[in-house]
């Protein structure tokens, strides 16, 4: 018999990016979420897009209570993120409750309960009729009280409130360290049913914000941290380590290299849909292959997108002027995308997000990205491998052909992080290698693995040109190439 | 006239909120020399009138007159406490000290 689980908790979608990734749906309907963090960690951010995205892609409205920041603050802070609140507070979506403690102070004489606070929520949600709210932030309301029994007493009352509003909530509350104790009074997490942490810590001299779902009572989500990054005119935006899924499709059709050479190695081509990573160190001709690459895609009418870290606009259109393609037409035309910039620009979270939109904009059908390495340099390798595998997975969801070099840190080659971290996710490796032989400095280039095809299995001779790369002839008669030592072998006959 | 002016808000017909009310009236009748006006608002029946008033906890009490406003919360059982608040206590040692 089939099981069904009518009771099972319906989740609501937030529409923040990533974010109904990681929690599986979204948030628990109908229930209170309680998100902690330290002092600039993003709860604010967070409070504010719970409602504002409900309101731009759902068309539903949100109550938000602010305890500590006057209502004139909270237009202002959110204006860069491209929140215009005062145009929804006249459309009538969104409703600021004001619970800032007045200036003038009060007294305290006797005991006392949060009704009035209660009520003015309720109200709210009545004349808005609002789906969400947040309640941004709790300590200012429990700063007052005396003990941890009447905090943990009051945030049952507020909670259980919010529940019978029929209003799915965040509440935000304050955290002294990044780690240990999850909120100030040590019972917050205790009471409420769903707990996220958010997290900003200084990592190797980089700040590194990631987000946790801890509790979701009730309800599945993703375990562990996942990083996140605050983007201007978008707001907070989750990168899902764990969405990257084998489940995509897997291609038959070969696509061409834009070189004989190359196809000839990887049995007529590529995979429409193949990640290729060609690794190699400085001077072994990476940014050529990839070039060879664009011009390949661009020739057999394929839109294409190449993200340079290394080289400049003007050296990569010099290029391929030589090998016969002209980039600066191909831009102008709308076939092309060559994305220029410094890897030092953004973290590599925003970098991601960004080259995200570009592709999901552009809509190519292959892209190189030149080099992965250099962006190693602008993150601790954590923050590295979860880029990799962030934009593998963007470009693998896609079905599109991608191309990524990487430079290794000896002349002669060898292992390098960029490779660690990829080689289990690439289709195809191509290695490149710097050899010294007869006294002077040749190029080697082998296919190291190809999923699900036949491959040349020679180490070949690499040769370019400025018209081009040439695959020559297998390096016979040559030994430890690979390894970084070539020595000559005497052929059987002498 | 020097009539003191007094809001209450309070959430709705709760022991607490009779309590209040006694506490409050028994300050008024021993302390105070002059008459006041007492106004009672419940914010569950008229919130509207608790979000003008910026309150969040029940029970508060405003005094809106003698100038200048002062705010107290609790249930007012701490009586030397309401005083200050009052900012009567003052007033008494002014008026015993004349």
């Amino acid at each position: 018999m089939e099981t069904k689980h009518p009771l099972s908790l319906q989740k609501i979608t937030t529409n923040i990016p990533g974010f109904d990734h990681i929690t599986c749906g979204g948030l628990p309907r109908y229930r209170n979420t309680l998100i902690s963090g330290t002092a600039g960690s993003g709860k604010s951010v967070l409070a504010a897009q719970f409602l504002a995205e409900a309101i731009m892609k759902s068309g539903q409205s949100g109550v938000f209570v602010t305890c500590e920041d006057s209502p004139g603050k909270i237009r202002a802070n959110v204006a860069s993120l491209g929140w215009d609140i005062k145009r929804w507070e006249k459309e009538g979506k969104w409703l600021f409750v004001d619970a800032t403690v007045p200036v003038e102070g009060q007294v305290v004489a006797g005991r006392y309960e949060h009704g009035a606070f209660l009520a003015r929520i309720k109200y709210a949600v009545g004349v808005c009729k609002a789906d969400r709210v947040s309640v941004d932030s709790l300590d200012a309301i429990f700063c007052q009280l005396s003990d941890r029994a009447s905090v943990r007493q009051e945030l049952s009352a507020i909670a259980l409130a919010l529940g019978q509003m029929k209003v799915t909530s965040l509440m935000t509350v304050e955290r002294a360290k990044e780690f240990g104790k999850i909120s100030r009074y040590g019972v917050e997490e205790f009471v409420a049913d769903n707990v996220i942490v958010l997290r900003n810590v200084l990592e190797e001299e980089k700040r590194r914000r990631t987000i946790e779902v801890l509790k979701f009572r009730g309800a599945v989500h993703k375990k562990g941290e996942h990083p996140f990054t605050i983007v201007p005119g978008e707001g907070m935006v989750v990168i899902p380590l764990s969405s990257f899924e084998l489940t995509q499709e897997s291609s038959e059709e070969r696509v061409t290299w834009g070189n004989e050479g190359l196809d000839a190695m990887c049995d007529g081509g590529l995979f429409r849909d193949s990640i290729s990573l060609v690794s190699g160190a400085s001077g072994t001709g990476k940014t050529m292959v990839a070039i060879e690459y664009i011009c390949g895609g661009l020739n057999s009418g394929e839109r294409s997108l190449l993200f340079a870290f290394e080289e400049s606009r003007k050296q990569i259109y010099r290029n391929a002027r030589d090998f016969g393609t002209d980039f600066e037409q191909m831009e102008k035309e709308g076939r092309l995308k060559v994305i220029c910039h410094y890897p030092e620009i953004m973290g590599l979270e925003d970098h991601l997000n960004s080259m995200n939109k570009t592709i999901s904009e552009f809509k190519p059908a292959r892209i190189a990205v030149d080099s992965l390495s250099a962006l190693e340099r602008v993150a601790t390798s954590r923050s590295f491998r979860e880029f990799v595998i962030g934009l593998v997975a963007t470009i693998k969801g896609q079905q599109i052909a991608g191309l990524f070099t990487s430079t290794t840190p000896t002349v002669p080659g060898g292992g390098s992080v960029t490779e660690a971290h990829i080689s289990s996710l690439t289709d195809l490796i191509i290695q490149l290698r710097n050899l010294e032989l007869n006294g002077e400095m040749r190029r080697a280039i082998t296919v190291l693995k190809m999923r699900g095809s036949q491959h040349d299995k020679d180490i070949r001779e690499l040769i370019i040109k400025s018209s081009g790369i040439i695959i020559g002839e297998p390096h016979r008669n040559v030994a430890g190439i690979q390894a970084g030592h070539p020595v000559k072998e005497p052929r059987p006959n002498e | 006239m020097n009539k003191y002016l007094f809001k209450l808000y309070i959430t709705g017909e709760s022991p607490s909120s009779s309590r209040t009310i006694a506490n409050l009236r028994k300050i008024c009748d021993d302390e105070m020399s002059s008459e006041y006006e007492l106004t009672i608002i419940d914010v569950t029946a008229q919130p509207q009138l608790a979000e003008e008033g910026k309150i969040l906890v029940t029970p508060t009490l405003i005094k809106e007159f003698p100038l200048p406003v002062r705010r107290i919360i609790g249930d007012l059982s701490d009586k030397e406490k309401v005083l200050r608040g009052l900012e009567l206590a003052e007033n008494r040692i002014k008026k015993g000290g004349a």
